[in-house]
């Protein structure tokens, strides 16, 4: 059914020069094309410590604060489904266990945020990896839901029991000293946290994560213990749960069962599904354009929640990959039209 | 090969039932260093299942496995395969989202590899992309083509099936257990890969292998066990194996069935 007389053409897709045979490696020849791979990671640094300067009062930069982190707890869950295979919505887990030990280290010893957020994102990563530590060998869909089970599991917990201030919280914790300090102090920490993982995803140890998400009877094979890998894995999400949990409680200066709330779990993954998985920075875009968006959907009152949903859904449907795949193949390629 | 020393692999009245049925029943042998032994017998006669019984996948109903005199009988896969005691798997599984070199630096990362250093290492481990990539020339990957780079889920059969023995030659193996490195190959691979079974017994890799392909197993092999549902047959050299009648009836039925068969 072609048309003889139109010129036939198709569009013809070419990598740029600089990719080499496999997976991460390049050839880089000349400073144009060091640039090529300096400038995209320049852009996200320079932009994210700009992005406090820009906003236009107190609320925005509050806002940016709760953009980074939702965006640690995101980028933990994509290190941890896409790398290591397990699919955990137990981040209102990490963030209560994390967000609960730091307001108890502040009200009972006065430590100060500085010390409370390292210790809480240590002590509670552990404690959370202990507590997982049963529901490892599970794979798939049941890791998933048992991760769900253990946030509410605690919430009701507190609860039911009256401890740790019950359905009222732990209040009166201090706030950071100053607000520029805190901005930046959690926008640093996302983006360590962020190129630290995405090192940690190609040295040695990270490609035997990465062998555990494909094939872990042939780590077993090979003479390696996956469960013990595994919680290595959960123990490196749980930190960087714990850590924003820590930092949500010393900024609301509160500490509740609301963050064992689902909101938590589930905006992480949406993040991660509209930047794109497996890219790593990919959450933080997503959380940069969820986050906000929430916030300006605030005036609708309970209609947020249907532009919410529609916007997921429009993601989902026409761009299932991600943003940031999408950006990466079209950064990684050039296309023309050519005559056939 | 003599007969004093303790053999390096003994398997000792190795029994597993699958609820009602007895997969292996009582079945024994031993290993010498430096051999290969070839285990045949038709489909789901329990070759694979020994495999898994050895190597600690599954854990058997009753028997014993002793390696180098230890009994390593029900302990976890990765501490068997700590000790040497490698497998390749039917199906391969390879780590298919990563190119086939990197697939070896998986395990030269596993503790074993880190005190042996490798095949050939010597005991010292050097950069595990470069040792990874030695292992996969050694072993009939060409070194300067693109195929050790490319994503392995594009390799063709041939390829993964060396991986999955290059995955145990990155432990320094003292023995390998062969399951079926043969079965899907075309003849010319084959070829190609009975000289490399070869050199890995003259390395002094002891070798168990579980095939199909009884022509060319019969060519590598020092010895032929045969199981038929689950018991073992007999056990002698492939020349002796070969003209049992017994075994010709395990695999072809009865011998009334064989006339029938020449016939037709």
């Amino acid at each position: 059914m072609t048309d003889d007389t139109a010129p036939q053409r198709r569009r013809e897709r070419i990598d740029r020069g600089i990719k080499v045979r496999s997976e991460g490696i390049y050839s880089l020849m000349s400073w144009r094309e060091m640039s090529y791979i300096i400038v995209p990671r320049a852009v996200l640094i320079i932009g994210m410590l700009a992005l406090p300067l820009v906003m236009p009062g107190m609320y925005w930069q509050r806002v940016i604060s709760i953009v980074c982190i939702y965006a640690l707890l995101a980028v933990g869950f994509d290190f941890l489904a896409h790398f290591v295979g397990l699919v955990s919505l137990g981040g209102a887990f990490f963030v209560g266990v994390g967000g609960y030990l730091a307001a108890i280290l502040n009200t009972t010893w006065g430590l100060p945020p500085l010390f409370t957020i390292p210790l809480a994102t240590v002590a509670g990563a552990a404690l959370c990896t202990l507590l997982l530590l049963p529901c490892l060998p599970l794979r798939g869909v049941y890791f998933a839901i048992v991760t769900l089970m253990y946030p509410l599991f605690l919430a009701r917990v507190i609860e039911a029991l009256d401890i740790l201030g019950g359905t009222d919280g732990i209040m009166g914790i201090d706030g950071f000293d100053t607000r520029w300090g805190e901005q930046y102090a959690v926008v640093a920490l996302l983006l360590i946290v962020l190129f630290a993982v995405r090192r940690l995803v190609n040295t040695d140890l990270g490609l035997v994560l990465r062998g555990v998400k494909d094939n872990d009877q042939a780590i077993r094979a090979s003479g390696m213990n996956v469960t013990r890998y595994k919680a290595l894995a959960v123990f490196i999400t749980a930190a960087m749960g714990c850590m924003s949990g820590a930092f949500l409680v010393h900024i609301y200066m509160w500490s509740g069962i609301s963050q064992f709330a689902l909101d938590f779990s589930i905006l992480p993954i949406a993040a991660t599904v509209i930047g794109g998985v497996g890219t790593l920075v990919g959450p933080l875009v997503g959380c940069l354009i969820l986050v906000p968006v929430s916030e300006l959907l605030r005036d609708f009152g309970t209609l947020r929640i249907v532009f919410y949903s529609l916007i997921l859904v429009a993601f989902i449907v026409f761009r299932s990959e991600g943003l940031m795949v999408y950006a990466e193949r079209k950064y990684h390629q050039f296309e023309r039209w050519t005559q056939v | 090969m003599t007969e004093t020393e303790t053999p390096l692999l003994q398997v000792k009245e190795l029994s597993k039932t699958f609820g009602g049925i007895r997969a292996l029943d009582g079945v024994s042998f031993d290993v010498h260093r430096g051999e290969i032994l070839g285990v045949i017998g038709p489909n789901g006669s329990g070759k694979t299942t020994i495999v898994n019984c050895i190597t600690g996948f599954i854990r058997p109903t009753a028997g014993q496995v002793r390696f180098q005199g230890r009994d390593i009988t029900g302990k976890p896969a990765h501490k068997i395969a700590d000790l040497g005691v490698t497998r390749t798997f039917q199906i391969m599984r390879p780590y298919y989202s990563l190119p086939a070199y990197k697939n070896l630096v998986i395990p030269l990362f596993s503790p074993r590899a880190r005190r042996t250093g490798g095949w050939r290492g010597g005991g010292r481990l050097g950069d595990r992309h470069t040792v990874g990539i030695d292992i996969l020339e050694e072993i009939g990957f060409e070194r300067d083509s693109y195929v050790p780079y490319k994503t392995t889920a594009t390799l063709p059969t041939g390829y993964l099936k060396r991986l999955e023995l290059a995955r145990c030659l990155a432990l320094k193996p003292e023995i390998i257990i062969c399951d079926e490195v043969f079965s899907g190959l075309s003849m010319s691979e084959i070829a190609s890969m009975v000289p490399l079974i070869e050199r890995l017994q003259m390395d002094g890799i002891t070798l168990i292998m579980i095939e199909h392909r009884l022509r060319e197993l019969f060519k590598v092999a020092n010895r032929v066990m045969v199981l038929n549902f689950g018991k073992k047959l007999m056990e002698g050299a492939p020349a002796e194996v070969m003209a049992d009648a017994r075994v010709k009836e395990a695999y072809f039925g009865s011998r009334e069935a064989q006339e029938v068969m020449d016939h037709a």
